[in-house]
């Protein structure tokens, strides 16, 4: 593994020892056969970057499902000192609060069996999907704004799901704090007409089965039962998010050589937080959140549509309920207990999700019994899980789990190791029934393409710090 | 450091003429392109090439047609400059709906380049699109002289 040797600590963490200007330790997350995909990238060496900065606390985190990324490892967690800290705008990545977001109905499998095909004709049909595409949300400016402030909230304001809808997003679907002066112009310009779209690549926007319950206690509260038919949607903040990123990352390296940090590369770009350009980004940057949000609740309102119109059936037979909506790439402050001191950190999160245990006051009322669900979606063939957060979380790792399989091939070698194959035909052999609008979405996405699910969610769950609630698997799937 | 291994496949990119122009390579999680040019002009303006392959399906023979436009890129060095210019660009199919079809640097020093773009308007019926990139990334981005020329190194985020 290039320079890095990793050190065994237990069966399920590494130790990137400290070496040279490294200011903590990384511990990346990992089976042995997780590890053992490590040498073929440089997530570790990532890891190592990322320990380099300034205000860094305790160690550098690597969930999983860690890979390749550009500055942060995807699957990365780091948490700063408010003072002496930093802020990256490349550490929370180009699409701003990409998350995820689980849905219930009433429903089952034999309801619906006829139906998979129209309900996912219906979907991809009405969803808008795939590179560009616009959606049926116009904002006007003043509009817009409303949405960069207020989020999730918004889109239930202009009529799109229910206020009881906030109660289970991540933050109540508002990060506050957000400023669309700190926005561009550009982004504003690519946020116009986004609104309610899926996008393309990794997106998707699911119908599953419940096909194994783990935590009987768990499952219950968040209103989980074998063979119920459930929605899961992964998205973020579109063009928007992307531009914020953009326009924050270009300001930073501009302006780098005056903060005195050293960079090992700079893509980790960044300013102290309690700078006026850090709090700027941070202030756009939940814009940007706030956008992913409204933009996720905009489509769940959009596959109830779909599902009371193509079955026929009333809001009260489908009861389509959010479980949960989750960000998994985000920086916030957020406190912990260091040494017996409660103190507030900003942690980054770069393709890693909240994992709060039972009892934290930021967990849902009607969650806080057995703590908060987290959404870990995997490759087409492989299906979803819902974990729950653990105490061991808040000691280890700031709160934080996995968010999905992770890559281990690139999309060069998917698309030649797909070749002369039908991923589509492949997918509905194992009864998964997959809609794509790109031609080439399907080949680079394909489950080869992916690490195994079962493996990356059994480490954090062996870890302690995320347990399994509830294993899902596709039945139909549509990608942008 | 490890060294990045070269995938280059010819079936999938269909380089066309454009095989010793630009190279692809493999990043995990994203898109790398390998750059050459005899001269700093030639390296930018065959950069915009690579972009415009990674992005849309155009057949070589296509005429030139839409409008030029002129602009003007700064950055704290070459590789910046490179980023800056690859960002803008992309920013102009994104953001604004073009095809950089063609690109002809017409000044270029080590941080501030010109560039004469032809432009034309996307049309998703004629044209499909390969991919969306989200962005350009400073993630082991180099621009380095070296014997025989320029030779850069850039990934986007897809």
């Amino acid at each position: 593994m290039h320079e890095i040797k990793l050190e065994k600590l237990d069966d399920n963490r590494w130790l990137v020892p400290k070496v040279g200007a490294m200011r903590v330790p990384g511990i990346i997350y990992a089976s042995v056969k997780i590890h053992d995909l490590l040498g073929h990238d440089e997530s570790a060496k990532q890891v190592a970057n990322v320990a380099h900065l300034p205000g860094i606390v305790n160690f550098s985190l690597a969930m999983p499902d860690v890979h390749w990324g550009y500055g942060f490892p995807i699957g990365g967690v780091a948490a700063f000192d408010m003072e002496e800290g930093i802020i990256s705008p490349g550490g929370v990545g180009y699409d701003i609060n990409c998350g995820c977001r689980l849905m219930t109905t009433e429903l089952t499998l034999p309801d619906i069996r006829e139906r998979i095909k129209d309900l996912t004709v219906g979907l991809y049909q009405h969803i808008p999907a795939g590179v560009g595409s616009t959606g049926h949300v116009k904002l006007s400016g003043k509009d817009q704004k409303k949405v960069l402030e207020d989020g999730a909230a918004w889109a239930v304001k202009a009529g799109f799901g229910s206020v009881s809808d906030l109660e289970t997003t991540e933050d109540g679907g508002c990060m506050t704090g957000a400023d669309p002066e700190q926005v561009s112009v550009r982004a504003m310009e690519r946020g116009k007409e986004q609104l309610g779209t899926l996008g393309s690549g990794n997106h998707f926007l699911e119908i599953e089965v419940v096909e194994e319950i783990f935590d009987e206690k768990a499952a219950r509260a968040f209103g989980l039962r074998k063979g119920q038919i459930v929605v899961m949607i992964h998205t973020g903040s579109r063009g928007l998010g992307y531009q914020i990123c953009d326009d924050y990352l270009a300001l930073m390296v501009k302006h780098q050589s005056e903060t005195g940090i050293a960079l090992p590369d700079r893509q980790l770009a960044c300013t102290y937080l309690s700078s006026p350009r850090g709090r700027n980004y941070l202030a756009a940057m939940a814009c940007g959140a706030n956008y992913a949000w409204a933009n996720r609740q905009i489509l769940m309102h959009l596959t109830r549509e779909v599902f009371e119109k193509t079955l026929r059936i009333a809001p009260r037979e489908l009861q389509m309920r959010l479980v949960y909506d989750v960000c998994h790439n985000i920086a916030k402050i957020e406190s912990f207990n260091l040494a017996g001191i409660e103190k507030k950190l900003c942690v980054h999160r770069k393709g890693a999700t909240r994992a709060y245990p039972a009892g934290h006051e930021v967990v849902p009322a009607r969650y806080r019994s057995v703590g908060q669900p987290v959404l870990i979606p995997g490759d087409m063939g492989a299906g979803s899980y819902v974990l729950v957060g653990q105490e061991k979380a808040m000691s280890e790792t700031f709160g934080s789990a996995c968010h999905g399989a992770g890559r281990v091939m690139s999309r060069t070698q998917a698309i030649k190791s797909s070749r002369g194959r039908s991923i589509s035909r492949e997918l509905a052999d194992q009864g998964v029934l997959v809609m794509s609008a790109g031609k080439g979405t399907l080949s680079e996405e394909m489950p080869e393409a992916y690490k195994d699910l079962n493996d990356v969610v059994q480490v954090v769950h062996d870890a302690g710090i995320a347990c399994k609630v509830a294993k899902l698997k596709s039945i139909a799937c549509i990608k942008g | 450091m490890k060294k990045i291994r070269f995938l280059v496949d010819a079936v999938i990119i269909d380089y066309n003429n454009a095989m010793l122009n630009y190279t692809f390579f493999d990043h995990t999680a994203d898109i790398g392109v390998e750059i050459f040019g005899q001269t700093r002009k030639e390296l930018f303006a065959n950069a915009s090439l690579a972009l415009k392959e990674i992005l849309f399906d155009i057949p070589s023979t296509e005429p030139l047609r839409g409008r030029k436009k002129i602009i003007t890129v700064e950055g704290a060095d070459t590789t910046d400059l490179l980023i800056n210019y690859l960002r803008e660009i992309l920013y102009l199919v994104n953001g604004e709906g073009w095809i950089v079809r063609n690109a002809e640097i017409t000044r270029c020093g080590s941080k501030r380049l010109t560039a004469n773009l032809q432009l034309e308007p996307f049309d998703q019926k004629k044209y499909a699109i390969k991919v969306e990139l989200k962005a350009v990334t400073y993630h082991n981005a180099s621009v380095k002289k070296e014997h025989s020329g320029w030779r850069a190194k850039v990934i986007f985020d897809v």
